[in-house]
């Protein structure tokens, strides 16, 4: 009988109104690579914080070896043999590789002797991992590749036994990813437990022995990697929602309004985020994009509405160029017809200090309608405010509250009431209705139904495949930063899923 | 009198000049190396320097003075370490409020308790650090160059003169060569990483800033207990701000800290040398302008002169766990 390294019994986590982590049961085998994959925000970097001691759980049990552990620090996991090699690197830029692996495992109050000994330490830990690293140099001057083995390093050197890596390969090319996975081996066979954090399935299928899978803050399933298949991790990782449809007729597309061209974004570190993205969405049609959370949908949908800086490529709204260096005029393009409903609404959507009648026309607060002479027209911009209120049955119906005591389901109404009631020629809408109660999502996606109907160009973006199936006209899926598909809305949720999961079709049929 | 003479004296004036400069930078890199700005080090070096003087000449003691001196810094230090640490306040606010406190706190207690106009009473010679003569003076001072460098410039200061420049190579070794200088560095830079390798950040920073408060506590009594006889309002006159000038300029490094101190107090020493003289060329310059100069060079150099300074990374943004 295998000895489990590390058990999880009904862990509970909430931050605020979101339970991050609910009752979690989850055994990792000592001598194992286990992987733990689900989308983003599904919760397993939470999970594994709780393990690290980052963070407290609410309720729940932690063992270590079979022994009850109380992990209230990293001190703690650190103590226990847990390592971790976070997503974002925890290393001191302008340190050197000595100096970062020591910090905090000093074994003397000067610093000779510990660095000595380190040196001596990671010479070997090179031999044995084949973890080759000039211990002198500093770590900004470092590939990201050999900062992450920094990483890995500074755990081994703490004595871990249990090493956990939080989607390690993100921001790695795919020659250091296998390298990453030689060495995981590696560590495998010399007795080390690993905990891989990934939302790439064809990672889980390469080099873990078992995977459990978490959607929505809960763990929905673990599967003997050898056992299960790809089709079936992508379903439990996207999941079955209840269906909701809603009756439309065939889309009747007119001209090209908005045009695409080879789009790539790079985000600041310089990985490319939006790999050559080339489309056209037309009047009168809605085009979904389907995706994984964090496969570059958020980055395409920035750089459109002209808030992201593109590097190469162009987008054409009504045949003539949106500015793409990232310093666009969100205003003037609101006057060329372009209305954007941002993912993030908190951030970018609405200032939640207003009240609701200031965030209903924010942005559009220039226009004559809502002026009187150089000032503001209070009544009018109230009146206008409660029209909206009625139209998309905002809750509470007063305008005069401030828009942080909003529901977030109604925040987001506030925002589509605001940015539709403009009557723009063309709509992008990132995560429609996230955090929205079902039945407003059914009222959601009838107005955007009504827009496409009145010859209208929508392009919604969401994470959620019932509700682009369900909305679009066409889907595009989005992976890895590219474009791998276009579906008619007919796809079954298996092909989307695969699709998603960047798995090719023809692989799929092997 | 010649040339020479001058110079030495010029140079002598330096030194006594900036070392409340480099007390008080040394106690800036302290906590600014540890992420936490500090623009309060001219109300440290001030509350310093009245405790100092207060207590020698109540107590008649100058090392009680100036342990009273560093006491009441540190207590300044922790406080802006619970606003901006504990509470996660705003550090530039959190100094400033600590440079106000203590502009009307030492001249409101001077006057209550001395009646001398927010002064203390002007300190006897054993509440006062003598400067300390070292051996040979007499002998080698016939000795053209060499006679006048040692007897002028390297004998005759007070003790915290002495403590002052050996504080550099001393922060140097702490820095760079001990365990408390790595986590210190570590924090100002990434608190993350050094949250992550199980050291807590607060209490990391929190002994920083005990560093920053113990050496404003010296600059102050310098000021009170060495250049002058006791405390007058207002006493620091913006040194803080060309030590925390002087910091950018050295770009948080011990040593260039030194020379940046040094040269801005010979600035100080020859706007007092020139004042009133005529300068060739120029002529007559008016004092106001003389005593301006050490600051207008300080805009220029800070404008011009030091290239890229790199500040710590996390300087002046209280540590949050990220979620």
């Amino acid at each position: 009988m295998a000895q489990a390294a590390i058990e999880l019994i009904g862990i509970n986590k909430s931050f605020g109104a979101v339970r991050a982590n609910r009752d979690i049961n989850l055994e990792i085998v000592r001598g194992t690579i286990h992987g733990i994959v689900g989308e983003n925000g599904a919760g397993k970097s939470t999970l594994m914080s709780i393990l690290y001691g980052f963070y407290q759980a609410d309720s729940g049990e932690i063992r270590v070896g079979g022994q009850p552990a109380s992990i209230k620090t990293p001190n703690d996991a650190i103590a226990l043999g847990i390592g971790m090699v976070h997503q974002h690197f925890m290393l001191v830029d302008n340190f050197s590789v000595l100096e970062n692996v020591i910090l905090g495992a000093e074994s003397d109050a000067l610093l000779k002797k510990s660095i000595a000994k380190a040196r001596s330490e990671l010479e070997r830990l090179e031999r044995e991992y084949g973890l080759e690293v000039d211990p002198d140099a500093i770590i900004e001057e470092l590939p990201v590749g050999l900062q992450q083995r920094v990483e890995i390093l500074k755990a081994l050197y703490r004595g871990a036994e249990i090493l956990i890596l939080d989607e390690p390969t993100g921001v790695l090319t795919p020659a250091e990813a296998d390298h990453l996975f030689r060495i995981l081996k590696q560590l495998k066979e010399q007795g080390k437990t690993v905990v891989l954090i990934t939302h790439k399935l064809r990672e889980i299928m390469a080099i873990t022995d078992t995977v459990s899978v978490m959607r929505q803050g809960t763990m929905v399933a673990t599967r003997e990697t050898k056992k299960t298949t790809v089709e079936e991790l992508a379903e439990l990782m996207v999941g079955r929602r209840v269906l909701l449809r809603v009756e439309k007729g065939e889309a009747e597309a007119g001209g090209v309004k908005l045009a695409v061209k080879n789009l790539t974004v790079k985000d600041s570190r310089g990985v490319t985020m939006v790999d050559d993205v080339s489309f056209d969405l037309r009047a009168g049609e809605i085009v979904g994009i389907a995706g994984v959370a964090g496969n570059g949908q958020s980055e395409l949908l920035e750089a459109i509405s002209g808030i992201r800086h593109a590097v190469s490529g162009s987008v054409m709204l009504d045949g003539k160029p949106i500015d793409l260096t990232g310093k666009a005029d969100p205003g003037e393009l609101r006057d060329r017809g372009l209305a954007h409903v941002p993912e993030d609404r908190h951030h970018v959507g609405l200032v939640l200090a207003f009240e609701e009648n200031e965030n209903s026309i924010l942005g559009y607060h220039d226009d004559p309608r809502y002026l009187k002479g150089p000032l503001l027209d209070i009544d009018a911009i109230r009146n206008d405010a409660k029209d909206k209120i009625t139209k998309y049955d905002i809750r509470p119906a007063d305008c005069r509250l401030k828009t942080a005591n909003f529901s977030g389901g109604n925040q987001q109404k506030i925002v589509l009431a605001r940015e539709m009631e403009q009557d723009p020629g063309v709509l992008i809408v990132g995560q429609p209705t996230r955090g929205v109660d079902v039945g407003a999502i059914e009222f959601i996606h009838k107005r955007l139904i009504a827009m496409r109907d009145q010859g209208k160009a929508v392009l919604v973006v969401s994470v959620e495949l019932d509700e682009i199936r369900s909305l679009s006209d066409r889907i595009l899926v989005m992976f890895a930063g590219r474009i791998v598909g276009e579906r008619g809305p007919e796809a079954s949720e298996g092909e989307l899923g695969l699709l998603m999961a960047g798995v090719e079709q023809r692989e799929a049929a092997e | 009198m010649d040339i020479f003479t001058a110079i030495v004296q010029i140079l002598d004036s330096t030194i006594r000049l900036s070392v409340p400069l480099l007390l008080a930078c040394l106690a800036g890199l302290y906590s600014e190396r540890a992420g936490v700005f500090d623009i309060g080090l001219e109300g440290k070096m001030l509350v310093g320097a009245f405790a100092g003087a207060a207590a020698a000449s109540v107590l008649h003691s100058a090392l009680l003075g100036l342990g009273t001196a560093i006491l009441i810094s540190v207590a300044f230090a922790l406080i802006h370490g619970f606003a901006s640490i504990t509470h996660r306040g705003n550090q530039i606010v959190s100094g400033v409020a600590i440079n106000f406190i203590a502009a009307g706190s030492t001249i409101m207690l001077g006057q209550h308790w001395f009646q001398q106009g927010g002064r203390t009473p002007a300190l006897a010679p054993g509440e006062r650090f003598e400067a300390i003569t070292w051996p040979g003076v007499d002998a080698v001072r016939g000795v053209p160059i060499i006679g006048p460098i040692y007897s002028e410039l390297i004998s005759g200061h007070s003790i915290l003169v002495y403590i002052a420049f050996l504080m550099v190579p001393f922060t140097w070794w702490v820095l760079f060569r001990t365990r408390f200088g790595l986590r210190l560095r570590a924090v100002g830079e990434n608190p993350a990483a050094v949250d992550t390798a199980g050291i807590s950040v607060a209490w990391l920073r929190y002994r920083a800033l005990i560093c920053t408060g113990i050496l404003t506590g010296v600059a102050g009594a310098y000021l009170s207990m060495v250049q002058n006889g006791g405390f007058v309002k207002d006493m620091t006159a913006g040194k803080g701000y060309i030590a925390l000038a002087a910091l950018i300029f050295a770009k948080w490094k011990p040593v260039n800290a030194m020379f940046a101190c040094l040269l801005f107090g010979f600035l100080d020493a020859l706007s007092i040398r020139l004042q009133g003289t005529p300068l060739p060329v120029i002529g007559k310059v008016p004092v106001q302008f003389m005593q301006a100069l050490p600051y207008v060079l300080t805009v220029i150099l800070l404008a011009g002169f030091i290239g890229k300074a790199i500040p710590p990374r996390a300087g002046g943004v209280p540590y949050v766990k990220e979620r």
